[in-house]
């Protein structure tokens, strides 16, 4: 067992967790956004940042989803620092996506007032990287990745065109936080595709009415996440 | 030539080549780096060796292209040895005349030599050159002097000698101990101390029986070169230290990831690769002691942000370049999930000095933190751009004014900027300050990976700032969001800045924006880009709040701040401002005053450059 003191009060957690998992086995909430139990970690929205200070060390913050529970640490997870972060980082990611109302109530629940900067165009598109996770984790098929990089960064299948090794089964749909896929059903064939996309991701012939899940799984995150537990 | 079986067999042939190595014979020693191939330096060589033969002269003289001695600023470069004469700036014409007056006459070319700006008087020989007086060169002491290309010229000079001693004589624990007497510490910016990295790479390596080292050769920052100069000049320093490392941590691969904007680096540094292995120094069973070692390149395709340990070795594994969170550190998971050991490239050509002086011998150099030597690459608004290595502990000012040789121009010094985009501006009240890892971050900066660059009166500090941010903002990879959008909010604060729609509470902003940038973000990238911002509010925060409140622009850079007008009474109606305008924003006939058209102009300043009356005037 690891020993932590989270927010003053001295905790005990199984080791190999992250301080995320610690947090909330204990009940204690931390805002996510690219975070999801059935995948591996990413530590890119940082919103679940937590002040952590280490003996002789000056305390800094971290990613609670990736940063594992060390012996004798000291975290913070509503700091003055924390909270600061936090309301920054929400009103950087509304100055992308200033009409999804996912991020928007986002925005409110950490504190951000105005948004003081924004894009020329605003994409519902997080780049969370959640469904890119998805696709090579849970499908694995890796057919999307993330190409270019800044603010031209973008999720796509390579050379953005209708990629083979899409099977179109809605993965990326399913756990896209903010909606930015566009799944339709056009004569037989299921299409995954990007918002505001000239092509299509790939597709996947129906037998009958859309299937907003796996095919080939009833529900593979589920069942990812009761195989973790079990471990 | 064939496989060295033994150390004993290494110390013949090395002794050997020593013995023929001869600084006191005649010969031509031109720099063929980067830079003065760039002022056709290759030209130059290739006429040189023609003129000789046509001259016939009575004892052969070699021509020997080198590494960069650092004085860019007076390339091409020509050493006369063994008087050492010094030439500076040869063009391709000058050569008949350098074969025929020096070594047919033994004349001196007075033209050729360097004017002392100060005394006004011409230096003959290169150890008298101001530049190189202050400098003590323990990495860049081969640049100049051999054919980094030949492993002979390295090994007559002493090369691979510290290898041999290694492993004939030393423990891996012997070395690691060594490099942590010496101080060393890591010259790619953290300044992490090497001894203690090797120490708990080659404790990880241990206990999982396999590893790697790395070289990160990805130098990307704006002016900075010395990682470049060393590979092109003297590859196998840094291929020698990379063996002593592996064998200190008991790893048997290593690659060098360098990035493919320096195809003359990639190039020496294979040459060098495939020397190393032909003598038996690189590969199975190094000089007969039982140890294997290989070394691969890895090309980087051009991004900023693989120069960042975690995405370095993501790109080598050949996935996206972009960072992941540590821990792990690369030590204990790196590539493949190995135990990894990340060294620059001037640190790896540091080890081979370690061990060959001992490390008590190194640590006589520097301050009490900070050892050795650091190679700074001099640029922007400074006469004598070029590679300069100082000891630690030196004071800015001593590099600026008297290695540099101070401003062009007779123009004030405003500040310099250290380490980059990562680092932060110096101003002149600090000129003082000993240079060490400590110093430098106490004020705002960092020793980064050496980049220097000076500024003057007509820099714009807010137009700097800008200047960095654009290169931090288009080299974000774009994971995480603060990087990705906090340096394009902050970009498009200061663009709106200086383009004259500048609102009051912009700094505050941008003191918001790039304290959350910097705490927040993942890698190093993002946590040190608002740095050139913060710090040039922080000594300059005057030149913000005039751009901001007055829209003036005091070094009239900006170009949203400043307009161009022609003063009536200088004009004489000449139409050559008219002629060259590249806007078509002025107005006039023959004979009658010229009118700018402020709508129009675009701010370029041709006319102001064209005018020879100085009624052009800018404010």
């Amino acid at each position: 067992m690891i020993h932590l003191t989270i927010d003053d009060k001295p905790i005990e957690v199984a080791e190999n967790r992250t301080l995320l998992e610690a947090c909330r086995e204990h009940g204690i909430h931390i805002p996510t956004l690219c975070y999801h139990p059935a995948l591996e970690p990413y530590g890119g929205c940082r919103l679940c940042v937590v002040e952590l200070s280490q003996p002789g060390r000056r305390s800094r913050l971290v990613a609670s989803c990736v940063y594992p529970c060390e012996e004798g640490v000291v975290v913070k997870t509503n700091s003055e620092t924390v909270i600061r972060s936090r309301r920054m980082t929400a009103e950087l990611i509304l100055a992308g996506s200033y009409h999804t109302p996912e991020m928007l109530a986002l925005g409110e629940e950490l504190g951000v007032k105005e948004v003081r900067f924004k894009l020329p165009e605003d994409n519902a598109c997080v780049l969370c990287g959640l469904c890119v996770r998805a696709c090579k984790e849970i499908v694995g098929v890796s057919a999307i990745s993330v190409i270019q990089r800044g603010i031209a960064k973008k999720v796509a299948t390579p050379f953005q065109v209708t990629s083979s090794r899409c099977i179109g089964c809605g993965t990326c749909v399913l756990i896209c936080p903010t909606g930015a896929f566009k799944f339709e059903s056009v004569t037989g064939f299921q299409y995954v595709s990007p918002l505001e996309s000239a092509y299509r991701l790939g597709y996947y012939r129906l037998g009958g009415e859309l299937d907003l899940r796996p095919h080939f799984v009833q529900d593979v995150a589920e069942l990812l996440i009761s195989m973790k537990e079990e471990e | 030539m064939n496989r060295l079986q033994t150390i004993a067999e290494f110390n013949v042939w090395q002794s050997a080549l020593a013995g023929r190595w001869d600084e006191t014979a005649p010969c031509l020693r031109v720099c063929d780096g980067t830079g003065c191939r760039a002022l056709g330096s290759q030209k130059v060589l290739a006429s040189l060796r023609e003129e000789i033969q046509k001259a016939k002269l009575e004892t052969p003289i070699e021509v020997i292209g080198t590494g960069c001695p650092g004085f860019c600023e007076c390339g091409p470069l020509l050493t006369v040895y063994p008087q050492r004469i010094s030439y500076q700036k040869i063009k391709l014409s000058d050569v008949p005349e350098i074969v025929q007056q020096t070594l047919v006459k033994g004349a001196i070319i007075e033209r050729l030599l360097y004017t002392d700006p100060q005394t006004g008087q011409h230096i003959h020989l290169e150890p008298d050159l101001p530049f190189y007086r202050k400098q003590k060169r323990l990495v860049l002491d081969f640049n100049g002097r051999i054919d980094g290309t030949r492993i002979e010229d390295y090994a007559a000079l002493g090369g691979y000698r510290a290898l041999a001693k290694v492993l004939g004589s030393m423990t891996p624990e012997q070395i690691i101990a060594e490099v942590k007497i010496s101080g060393l510490r890591g010259r790619g910016g953290a300044g992490f101390p090497t001894g203690l990295k090797w120490e708990i790479c080659s404790k990880n390596t241990k206990k999982v029986g396999d590893g790697y080292i790395v070289c990160n050769a990805d130098e990307g920052d704006p002016g900075a070169f010395m990682d470049r100069s060393v590979m092109e000049g003297n590859p196998h320093s840094v291929i020698e230290g990379m063996i002593i490392g592996a064998y200190a941590m008991g790893i048997h691969q290593g690659f060098v990831y360098i990035r493919s904007e320096y195809p003359l680096a990639v190039e020496n540094l294979r040459i060098a690769l495939r020397q190393a292995e032909a003598a038996g120094l690189l590969g199975r069973d190094i000089m007969g002691s039982g140890f294997d070692f290989n070394l691969a390149i890895r090309l980087g395709a051009g991004a900023f942000v693989c120069g960042e340990e975690t995405a370095l070795m993501a790109s080598i594994e050949g996935r996206i370049g972009e960072p992941h969170p540590r821990p792990p550190f690369p030590a204990e998971s790196g590539l493949w999930g190995k135990p990894t050991n990340i060294n620059n490239v001037e640190t790896w050509a540091n080890v081979p000095y370690i061990i060959n002086q001992g490390g008590q011998e190194y640590a006589k150099i520097g301050t009490e933190k900070s050892k050795g030597t650091k190679i700074f690459s001099v640029v922007g608004k400074i006469n004598n751009t070029g590679l300069v290595e100082v000891p630690m502990g030196i004071t800015l000012r001593e590099v600026i004014f008297d290695v540099g040789g101070g401003i062009p121009g007779r123009k004030q010094f405003k500040a310099v900027q250290l380490g980059g985009p990562s680092g932060g501006c110096i101003p002149a009240e600090h000129l003082d300050v000993p240079i060490d890892y400590e110093s430098l971050t106490g004020l705002g900066a960092i020793m980064g990976s050496g980049g220097m660059v000076v500024t003057d009166e007509d820099t714009c500090m807010v137009d700097f700032a800008r200047y960095f941010m654009t290169f931090t903002q288009q080299e974000s990879c774009g994971k995480c969001v603060p990087c990705r959008l906090g340096t394009k909010a902050m970009l498009t604060t200061l663009e709106r800045i200086c383009a004259g729609g500048g609102q009051p509470g912009d700094v505050e902003y941008l003191l918001e924006l790039g304290d959350d940038v910097k705490n927040s973000s993942l890698c190093g990238l993002g946590q040190t880009a608002p740095n050139p911002v913060l710090s040039t509010i922080r000594y300059f925060r005057h030149e913000y709040e005039a751009h901001i409140i007055d829209k003036k622009c005091q070094a009239k850079v900006c170009k949203g701040l400043i307009h161009y007008s022609i003063i009536p009474e200088k004009c004489t109606g000449c139409l050559v401002c008219l002629r060259n305008c590249t806007s078509n924003a002025i107005s006039g006939a023959k004979r009658e005053v010229h009118v700018i058209n402020p709508q129009i102009c675009t701010r370029c300043g041709v006319c102001m450059n064209v005018c020879k009356f100085d009624a052009v005037v800018v404010n």
